[in-house]
């Protein structure tokens, strides 16, 4: 199939950045997403220019690096599914494509379609964890803890850090993500300890990296590759007014 | 050269107690004395930096990804090993040892192997008080699947993301200690070079994956977590940037490198589709559980599977090893695929695949059930080829998945380089020729949270290690090197890009040095690798500078690197005449086509040193014999 591309090229932080346009004709439907960008590049250096730069890794949907906007919406069209597992299938032949990094203020571009995330990883430090330093562990099965709270745990665990959400929400707001690791330990008797704390400091941490507020409008939870669930911002918010009224 | 395991003496069950009993140990109030440099941060790296902060040590991570949660063991599917014997099916710290050691074909070393199977518990005690939401019955107890090689149930999970969670729970316990403050991180860095001083390692050189910066980094001692070099075959399971660099780099200095023809092929992958193909998924061996591996009786019978009846079907890993059944091993499982495809039984457009079927289970334990225990893995075989394996049977072929050899190192986890550490996938120990599955969780999380944190302080209290500045001679003349490496590269405008070289190289290891191997392939291919890495000094294309941002320089250093792994790949294979585990010689099999180990002469580890000051690639085979006084050494059979 025949594909023509209009994707983001930027130098540098402090760079303008422009759409740049190519065309590639001999794009196969089983080719991911990712592979017809490698093809793209190849061609790139072949013809003595700069390929383009973008976060990849696993290439299965898991660690997260991918982060392209593509026909406006992160990750592009198909529900459920990151960069890397979106296949040129889903596209037609001829089609007009457009590529762009995430954009928000707490995740500035580096280079091309490639953004800085670190902010996730201060948000994490500040409290998404459980402070159980090695050695001080009981029995594994010492503590029950019912099949569905651990299930609704997980589903809150599987979200991979991609920063999806932000990139959907209007406001780029971080709270699916926050909320989502807030809510995995919130629902464990593990997690419990900490629970009020760690609500308080990791919502400051994601203030002060300049991530927008939430509206209530959903697209993160629409745009996420791992299908977090809405009702994680609820619990969140809960657990904040709660902690709030606790520590004055 | 000295291949002492320094191995415990006396009674294998009491050793590792008394081992750690007899080291010497950091005083807490000196430990925050000592800068503990850690390269990598999957399962190994990650528990390993976030344990030595709790004990005390000044920690600096490096990792090349954006965050240290993105390292590939992210990607583990399928679980983790313990003996925890939760199902009161017979398991046991001996089992669990017993069937790794056997698993291995017995290539492993036997102290390595018992202290692993010991510490299996902790690590899920550690995990779950962590958070990490394991697979829970009705009952809110823990539950576990099977894995090949082993006939209990001692496999933990959390679906198929068992790698994700544990690693979120690594992560999570690190970024508590990088909040704290004990420990240094580094994102998007890169290991260029080791620095050694007075022959002890000392510190790194680094590039500044963003601003191509060359940095220097000193500390006390070097851990090596940065996992496995699957990727010298280009299509590999291993994510797109996982590279054998760091190794390669502290093997040019002086660490040996072990076993490194060891490499295992996983039977269970997404089969290739097109030229185009940047790497491989694999489908986790837990689906072994309930699917079952299949081709058409007849090689001219090309209907739909769903045509096909029984009868005309060769379940053959349940014909050719009835009491293990779809739960052979990898290695075992992996040849017999290939054996079905070599008789012309291949299925699916390219006819290099097998099927994969689920339709007894679904019929079985429903629909349900089949998605709660593997809904993600059926999903991205979905997105993958555009087919439902609910309605029709998976096509698998074998593929590149892990490996099992790497940097030597002695029962403290110490390479030959005094105070170079190499944890997990990037060390050789403990799998021996194969790896069974859920094993490799298991040792990266037992290295870096309980072998590591207890061994580390022996060497830094019975080592007189004097202060190093940046400025010393060894940091500038490394800074130096791996500039001029990097220009060097960058100015020849070749006409070959560095992803078709690495093609090349992989197409070579995978024909020559893959699911089998005989002496004519490995010298062919030693011989074309070495053509192949002559043409790669001068012929690759790299564009941009050095110091900037720049993808293909980094691609190209880390392809400079498995361009002399791959020789030396073909080399150890070639060596060791007889057939264990992953590593299958052609002229070394059964009359019924299994491996035929020589335990005569071959019942030890290879190590190989990189000769210096030769101007050319060339190594020295060293021998760490191995000895089994707990299991005896016998032909490995799953019949």
């Amino acid at each position: 199939m025949k594909i023509h591309l209009k994707v983001w090229r930027q130098k540098g932080p402090e760079d303008k950045g422009c759409m740049e346009d190519h065309t590639l004709d001999d794009v196969s439907s089983e080719m991911s997403f990712l592979e017809m960008m490698d093809v793209l590049n190849q061609k790139l250096i072949k013809e003595g220019h700069d390929p383009v730069t973008f976060d990849h890794d696993c290439r299965e949907g898991i660690c997260g690096s991918c982060s392209m906007v593509i026909n406006g919406d992160p990750h592009g069209p198909q529900k459920a599914t990151t960069t890397c597992q979106l296949h040129m299938r889903a596209f037609k032949d001829g089609e007009t494509i457009y590529v762009e990094p995430w954009k928000a203020k707490a995740f500035p571009v580096i280079k091309d379609l490639m953004v800085d995330r670190s902010s996730f990883d201060r948000i994490q430090a500040a409290g998404g964890y459980v402070s159980v330093s090695t050695g001080n562990a009981p029995d594994a099965n010492a503590i029950a803890i019912p099949k569905l709270t651990s299930d609704e745990a997980f589903l809150s665990a599987t979200c991979i850090g991609c920063g999806a959400c932000v990139a959907a929400c209007k406001n780029a707001s971080a709270m699916l993500f926050v909320s989502a690791k807030v809510s995995h330990l919130d629902l464990l008797p593990q997690g419990q300890e900490e629970t009020h704390l760690r609500t308080q400091r990791m919502v400051a941490q994601m203030d002060e990296e300049g991530f927008g507020a939430c509206t209530n409008t959903g697209s993160c939870s629409a745009a996420c590759p791992k299908e977090i669930k809405l009702e994680n911002i609820a619990r969140m918010n809960r657990r904040y007014t709660g902690s709030q009224i606790k520590s004055s | 050269m000295n291949f002492d395991s320094h191995s415990p003496t006396g009674p294998i069950e009491t050793s590792w107690e008394r081992h750690k009993f007899d080291i010497n140990l950091v005083n807490p109030s000196n430990k925050r004395k000592f800068d503990i440099i850690v390269v990598g941060t999957g399962l190994a790296g990650a528990s390993a930096s976030a344990t030595l902060a709790e004990l005390g040590y000044k920690v600096k991570s490096f990792t090349f990804h954006d965050s240290p949660r993105r390292a590939h063991s992210i990607a583990a599917q399928g679980g983790i090993n313990a003996a925890k014997n939760y199902q009161n099916d017979g398991d046991s710290v001996k089992r669990l040892f017993y069937d790794t050691v056997k698993g291995g074909d017995f290539r492993s070393r036997e102290s390595n192997v018992y202290r692993l199977s010991q510490v299996s518990n902790e690590i899920i005690d550690q995990c779950v008080a962590q958070g990490v939401p394991f697979a829970r019955d009705y009952g809110g107890l823990l539950t576990n699947r099977s894995f090949g090689g082993a006939q209990v149930s001692r496999t933990f999970y959390a679906r198929g993301q068992t790698g994700q969670q544990l690693l979120l729970g690594a992560y999570s316990a690190m970024m508590r200690q990088v909040d704290k403050g004990n420990i240094e991180l580094h994102t998007r860095r890169e290991m260029m070079d080791l620095v050694t001083i007075n022959d002890q390692a000392r510190g790194i050189t680094v590039r500044n994956l963003v601003t191509g910066e060359i940095e220097s980094h000193s500390a006390h001692a070097v851990l090596l977590a940065s996992g496995g070099y699957g990727n010298v075959f280009y299509l590999s399971t291993n994510a797109k940037n996982s590279n054998c660099s760091a190794l390669w780099r502290a093997h040019q200095k002086g660490a040996a490198f072990a076993n490194p023809c060891y490499t295992q092929i996983h039977p269970t992958c997404i089969p290739v589709s097109g030229e185009y193909q940047s790497k491989l998924t694999l489908m986790s061996e837990s689906l072994r559980n309930d699917g079952r591996v299949w081709v058409p009786e007849d090689k001219s019978d090309k209907r739909h599977p769903s045509e096909i009846s029984d009868a005309q079907r060769d379940y053959y890993l349940e014909r050719v090893y009835p009491s293990f059944g779809n739960l052979a091993p990898r290695d075992v499982a992996s040849r017999q695929a290939k054996y079905r495809i070599d008789e012309g039984r291949g299925v699916g457009k390219t006819e290099k695949a097998v099927y994969l079927d689920f339709r007894d289970a679904i019929t079985r334990l429903g629909e349900n059930t089949i998605k709660e225990r593997y809904g993600n893995l059926f999903q991205m075989y979905q997105k993958i080829t555009g087919e439902n394996p609910y309605k029709q049977p998976m096509r698998i072929y074998p593929a590149v998945h892990y490996t099992m050899g790497g940097l030597w190192v002695d029962y403290n986890l110490q390479s030959t380089i005094p105070g170079l550490h190499v944890l997990g996938e990037a060390n050789f120990s403990d799998h021996g020729a194969n790896r069974l599955g859920a094993s490799a969780l298991m040792q990266g999380l037992a290295d870096g949270y309980f072998v590591i944190p207890a061994t580390l302080g022996h060497y830094l209290a019975s080592h007189s290690l004097q202060d190093v500045s940046l400025s010393h001679e060894a940091f500038k003349q490394s800074q130096e090197d791996v500039k001029q490496r990097l220009s060097a590269m960058l100015s020849n405008k070749g006409s070959k890009t560095v992803d078709e070289f690495h093609r090349e190289l992989g197409l070579i290891m995978w024909e020559h040095v893959g699911m089998s191997r005989n002496a004519e392939g490995l010298k062919t291919a030693i011989t074309q690798i070495q053509k192949l890495r002559e043409e790669y000094e001068h012929q690759v294309l790299i564009p941009g500078d050095e110091n900037f941002k720049n993808d293909e320089l980094e691609k190209a250093a880390r392809v400079q690197d498995f361009l002399e792994l791959g020789e030396l790949m073909a080399l150890d294979a070639l060596k060791r005449e007889e057939s264990c585990g992953g590593h299958f010689r052609e002229e070394y099999q059964t009359a019924d086509g299994e491996a035929l180990r020589n335990d005569e002469e071959f019942c030890h580890s290879a190590a190989f040193t990189y000769d210096k000051g030769t101007g050319k690639a060339s190594w020295t085979r060293h021998e760490e014999k191995l000895e089994f006084e707990n299991v005896k050494l016998s032909t490995r059979s799953y019949k």
